[in-house]
């Protein structure tokens, strides 16, 4: 029998404002415990939160590129519960009239666009953090008011990689606009997923059960895979799915309920008074829309057409801002855009793997990636060298000509100063040479091997495989 | 509308709020006197009349994100029933 997965995702995203939502305390983080608290964000009495308008602005703008419907009325209420990381007993959340609802965003599933639903945008205040220790529990406040979005999808998603391609494509997309740096292993983006199987074809939605604790979008994966093998296998022994919470457990690789009394949950919302309501009027909203940049798929489309370049690398690219302003900061100086994506995308996308930085992290100004590119391409170094180069150019923050100069390695294309090498190889290879000679054409690459090995990458190839050839046609 | 006992007791175990059987009988039927009162509301026509969030005429209060001071960890602990390495500690929660 086959079974369907039906996905919603709940996201969390910090936005990486300066201060609180409601207060001037700092969000920074690291600092001791409970040194960046305040009577507004420890809950006192008496005090009055007041809506930081940043913190506004960027929820907005990320509603508007989620497609969003943005609500020209908007309003915060209280969610009461008891929990030792609330101070007050109640957050500050958005109930009935979320900033937006009803959006989208794209994602791409076998070369197709498939569209997944965003039923709301809402802004809120985050939580405290506990650590658990062997007989009690502490309570740092710090976090507590750090402004806080919640994205919730509708259950548009069937398969665990179109849950990881939503949150890559939403990373994406959030981080375009600068809004917060969305890193799930630090805590900034978080991730609860809905998920239940159906048979093909039914219409009936299955029970559904909520997973939590992934720390990574891999995590999230790897969870609702583990969850939907879970699902089908109860269904298929004929017994039922149980609607609860279940951990993900990395380690293990499988989730476990929660087990705890699984009590409705009554989170009695009222509106805030003590503050207004916020009217985004047509005004504020141009205003804000005009403040948008270009977004990764839009940005894509245009690289395709402007550049020429393949999908494949107008999406890599694209996929964050900074590789994508500083490939058009090198299309300026150097306009051959198919060999700049080709080195971005090969070499220099490999450096930044392979030292886990962002580009604004390396040494590596556009104008001497240029000038590196520009040498090779003229045939001063070889390809391969040009590859060391850039590398040495990261690690010591010299330039191309710099590193070339000192290190010695310019490409050797002067017949004369190849001679000497050649003719060793030839001696050293008779084989090859007579294979050659009898017709075997690719021997000869062969020699070009030998050759750029003994000039230890200097020799350039084309130059090379030109004398072997008309030294052994003779 | 009847306001039964269970229906106190749900609402003052939602508020952490314990009570004895008395104070259950009589908060009960207090209660059902003041949601009768407030029925009474529904009497009138509000089918023209948007639903109030907010009783004053003000709306778009904002800060700008600049960070304040603050408090001093010391003031931040002192009224804390127990507490160790600046933080709060409170009894186990077990997930
Ligand atoms: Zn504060």
């Amino acid at each position: 029998m086959e079974y369907q997965p039906v996905i919603g995702l709940e996201v969390h995203v910090q936005l990486n404002t300066s201060t609180k939502i409601f207060c001037g305390c700092s969000t920074e983080f690291g600092s001791q415990p409970n040194s960046q608290v305040c009577p507004v964000c420890l809950g006192l009495p008496g005090c009055l939160p007041v809506l930081n308008k940043k913190a506004f602005a960027y929820a907005v703008k990320v509603a508007m590129a989620l497609n969003c419907r943005i609500a020209e009325y908007t309003k915060f209420d209280r969610k009461n519960y008891f929990y030792p990381d609330l101070p007050k007993n109640y957050q500050i959340s958005q109930y009935d009239l979320p900033l937006g609802e009803d959006g989208f965003l794209n994602i791409r599933q076998n070369g197709n666009i498939k569209r997944i639903g965003i039923r709301r945008v809402h802004l809120e205040e985050d939580a405290g953090k506990l650590i658990h220790v062997s007989d009690s529990s502490l309570v740092d406040f710090n976090r507590t008011g750090i402004p806080l979005l919640e994205i919730v999808s509708c259950p548009d998603i069937n398969s665990p990689q179109e849950a990881y391609d939503y949150l890559i494509s939403l990373k994406q997309i959030i981080r375009y606009l600068g809004v917060s740096s969305c890193d799930m292993e630090k805590g900034i983006l978080r991730c609860d997923a809905n998920i239940s199987v159906k048979r093909q074809g039914d219409s009936e939605l299955g029970t559904k059960t909520e997973l939590k604790n992934m720390n990574s979008f891999r995590g999230v994966r790897e969870a609702l895979d583990f969850e939907i093998r879970r699902q089908v296998k109860l269904l298929e022994n004929k017994q039922r799915v149980i609607q609860e919470t279940r951990l993900w457990d990395a380690q293990k690789h499988m989730t476990y309920s929660m087990r705890t009394k699984e009590e409705a949950q009554d989170y009695r919302y009222f509106p805030e008074p003590d503050l207004p309501p916020f009217i985004i009027d047509a005004e504020m909203q141009r205003e804000i829309k005009k403040s948008l940049p270009e977004l990764p798929q839009a940005k894509e489309l245009r690289f395709i057409q402007d550049y020429q370049l393949s999908e494949y690398y107008a999406h890599l690219l694209t996929s964050d801002r900074e590789i994508a302003d500083f490939f058009e900061y090198c299309v300026k100086l150097y306009p051959q855009a198919k060999v700049l994506a080709n080195w971005m995308c090969g070499s220099l996308l490999a450096e930044l793997n392979s030292r886990n930085l962002a580009l604004g992290e390396l040494n590596l100004s556009p104008e001497n990636f240029v000038d590196l590119i520009r040498l090779a391409q003229e045939g001063k170094v070889s390809n391969v060298v040009a590859k060391g180069v850039l590398r040495d150019m990261i690690d010591t923050g010299q330039t191309a000509g710099e590193i070339i100069q000192k290190k010695n390695i310019s490409q050797i294309s002067d017949p004369d100063a190849l001679k000497e090498i050649i003719d060793i190889v030839i001696k050293e290879n008779e084989k090859s040479v007579r294979d050659y000679l009898g017709g075997r054409e690719n021997a000869i690459m062969f020699l070009v091997g030998q050759v750029m090995r003994k000039s230890k990458s200097k020799a350039n190839p084309k130059a090379v495989l030109e004398i072997l050839r008309s030294r052994l046609n003779k | 509308m009847a306001i039964d006992k269970e229906t106190v007791s749900y609402v003052a175990h939602l508020a952490r709020i314990r009570l004895s059987e008395r104070e259950l009988d009589l908060l009960s039927r207090q209660l059902e006197d003041i949601v009768n009162f407030i029925d009474k509301l529904k009497e009138i026509d509000i089918l023209a009349v948007k639903p109030t969030s907010h009783v004053l005429p003000i709306k778009n209060l904002f800060r700008e994100d600049k960070p304040t001071k603050s408090l001093n960890i010391n003031e931040v602990l002192n009224n804390a029933p127990s507490q160790r390495d600046s933080f709060f500690v409170v009894p186990k929660i077990i997930e």
